[in-house]
């Protein structure tokens, strides 16, 4: 089942070095691999960075592949890493000594052992207080590695015992260059709007870009045009998007609720047309600042009511009319 | 058998609405693999369709050959034994299942059928290795946590099966499940098609179809192919040969819903509302979705109301639809909105007419 891998699998990079656009890290991780010594780290920054990337690199780079197996533990969100795996099997792993003796081979084999923590912050605060002590009675022997992508939700005293490190979002140019090199290597034929168009549709995100390009492949075959990457990615076309904003500009209840029906009986899912609305509402020049808040703010209620599991069209509609409410300079009090 | 399973297109060559789509699941079949597919769009589009026919483009007959089982899935998850009753129609190729059917268990279920399929991998006659299908419905009612072990189970059993989600919306699905599947959007048909679909169905029985009709149901279908294709059937039970001025009978609890509405248009008092509440029971208790039956309220509404109370019988629609999915009893929300609506209305009058 070869060709079934992954694209995001196939192309990961194997080397820290190979890492896209994240210098400083790569920097001091080179420095890392020479000395074969690291402190605790803590990688922060939006998905599709390079995040799980560099940490299986750098273990990898260090230990090798024989000794990966027992030197490092990888956990991430779909385990269970409730207080109890913290307190037995993060404990155990960890306080294993290791042999200090050299091993031959090209790899450093440093005497210490790597846990990354993938995701970590979908740990509950429980699990990362069990970790203090832990990370600190064990640090001649262990290194930790946390991955998340908000980093307010680590707790202070974990980030504190930890050198941070921030991925940067990626730019445009990085991004194409990378998917370019898979297009390259899969033999598929792209031209620069569609380029452009999976630069703007993945926003940074490199997993979510080649994720897009590999199932335009699969479903449209080798040469993919920018209207493809969109039907597969599930945004909406700009136009819908416009259409419904124009409506509600106009302000005709009727027309509204015929435009959301519309929506809705595409299939276009709904938090994703909010998102775009969004951009679209922010980005515009004739609304008053003030008016952009009030909608946004509305905006930001339906989309919790939507998690919430509320219906798709009252949500949509409930919007559409608050913003023709405000666009018209109605009063946005109920007046009954 | 109803028209609407009888006509129901059996291969991907053969599907009326959904043309480009199916062209496009046949190319991604050819090679003997495919991803993991999620099939969004509302109810009525031919999502289901869809997926019936590309497993029959993947297996050959033998995925139409089901068979209804009851199954008790005992699974052990180290502190106690858990006992989920589940119904599952299978075949040879493929397992199809409502994991949300579980309820609060539903987690157990996802990891614990898909780990069983992989053990029994089937062998075609050249020896080689195959893999199932899982077809799972109604994905957006899965919990969350079952939605998580979904996307690691995907991963860990991806070369003995493959998945095929259905859903109708895709905003409760979560980014990494769906970023694990090809997404495919499947949206309602237009009333063209409707009524492409309607004329060829007529052509199969024989029968003498009037456009104006195929025309007036496509529009009463709210492009729904399922309802149009019911209320075709329907006509022809109650009067046939077609006449052009025929009417198109609406669902009898889309009438109904429109007699309260009328009710609550005709007065607003404590002693209405409790007239109302006994008709929202009798919907509840034919197991109406509430769900369907605030939108639909909200839908007569608007067609009798002047502009400016729309924005705000919207706005508490929405509000108390929001509540109902938080809360357990339908009754009390549905309720709610009647009453308010009371207010609301009684105040507007009293504001208009003095």
């Amino acid at each position: 089942m070869q060709n079934s891998q992954p694209w995001v699998e196939k192309y990961r990079p194997r080397k820290v070095k190979d890492v896209a656009h994240q210098d400083e890290v790569v920097r001091v991780l080179t420095n890392t691999l020479e000395t074969a010594d690291c402190p605790h780290m803590l990688f922060y920054g939006p998905p599709g960075t390079g995040k799980t990337t560099t940490a299986l690199a750098i273990s990898h780079q260090l230990f090798g592949p024989e000794l990966y197996k027992t030197r490092v533990l990888e956990l991430n969100a779909s385990d269970d890493r409730g207080i109890n795996v913290v307190r037995t099997k993060i404990k155990d792993f960890a306080s294993v000594a290791v042999s200090t003796g050299h091993h031959p081979g090209p790899y450093p084999c440093p005497p210490f052992k790597i846990i990354i923590l993938d995701e970590a912050d979908s740990m509950t605060e429980d699990a990362q207080n069990a970790l203090r002590r832990t990370m600190e009675t064990y640090s001649k022997v262990t290194r930790f590695i946390f991955i998340c992508n908000y980093i307010s939700r680590i707790i202070e005293p974990l980030a504190s015992r930890c050198a941070k490190f921030r991925f940067k979002s990626l730019p445009d140019d990085i991004l194409s260059t990378r998917v370019l090199h898979v297009c390259n290597e899969e033999n598929l034929h792209l031209d620069t709007k569609s380029l452009s168009t999976l630069g703007s549709i993945s926003q940074g995100d490199l997993r979510r870009a080649i994720t897009y390009l590999q199932s335009a492949a699969r479903l449209y075959g080798s040469s993919i045009s920018s209207e493809n990457l969109i039907s597969v990615s599930g945004i909406i076309p700009q136009v819908v998007v416009e259409t419904l904003f124009n409506v509600c500009k106009v302000g005709n209840f009727d027309d509204a609720d015929a435009e959301v029906s519309n929506i809705i009986a595409e299939g276009y899912p709904v938090s994703q047309m909010f998102s775009q609305l969004f951009e679209l509402i922010v980005g515009s020049d004739d609304i008053s600042d003030e008016q952009k808040a009030k909608i946004c703010k509305r905006m930001a209620e339906a989309d919790k009511c939507l998690i919430d599991g509320a219906n798709e069209y009252l949500q949509l509609m409930d919007v559409a009319s608050f913003t023709m409410r405000v666009l018209s300079n109605m009063s946005q009090q109920m007046c009954f | 058998m109803l028209w609407v399973d009888k006509h129901r297109p059996r291969a991907l060559d053969k599907v009326i609405v959904h043309e480009e789509i199916a062209q496009n699941l046949k190319m991604l079949v050819s090679e003997q693999d495919c991803p993991h597919l999620l099939f969004y769009g509302p109810t009525g589009s031919g999502r289901k369709t869809l997926v019936m026919a590309l497993l029959k483009q993947m297996f050959g007959t033998s995925a139409e050959k089901v068979k209804l089982e009851n199954k008790n899935w005992k699974i052990d998850t180290g502190t106690r034994t858990i006992e989920v009753e589940l119904t599952t129609l299978s075949s040879t190729n493929h397992v199809e299942l409502n994991p949300s059917d579980a309820g609060f268990q539903d987690r157990y279920v996802v990891q614990e059928i898909i780990k069983e399929m992989a053990k029994s991998r089937p062998i075609d006659a050249k020896g080689k290795k195959g893999f199932k299908v899982l077809v799972l419905n109604e994905v957006d009612k899965l919990s969350r946590e079952a939605q998580h072990s979904l996307r690691r189970t995907m991963e860990k059993y991806s070369s003995s099966c493959r998945l095929i989600l259905c859903c109708s919306s895709s905003s409760k699905v979560t980014e990494a499940v769906r970023s694990r599947c090809l997404n495919i959007r499947v949206n309602a048909p237009t009333n063209d098609q409707i009524i492409r679909v309607l004329e060829f169905i007529a052509k199969k029985e024989k029968l003498q179809l009037p456009s104006t009709l195929a025309a007036r149901i496509a529009v009463q279908s709210n492009r729904s192919l399922r309802k149009a294709i019911l209320s075709f059937e329907t006509c022809k039970v109650q009067n046939y040969p077609f006449t052009d001025d025929q009417v198109v009978p609406p669902m009898d609890w889309e009438q109904y819903v429109c007699e309260i509405v009328s009710d609550i248009m005709k007065e607003q008092s404590p002693k209405r509302l409790f007239l109302v509440r006994g008709k929202l029971y009798e919907l509840l208790i034919n197991c109406i979705p509430p769900g369907f039956i605030l939108k639909n309220l909200l839908s007569e509404l608007l067609k009798k109301l002047d502009d400016e109370l729309k924005h705000e019988v919207c706005h508490w629609a929405a509000h108390y639809e929001h509540r109902m999915q938080l809360g357990q009893k339908a009754i009390f929300h549905l309720e709610a909105f009647v009453a308010k609506f009371m207010s609301i209305y009684k105040e507007f009058l009293i504001a208009t007419f003095g």
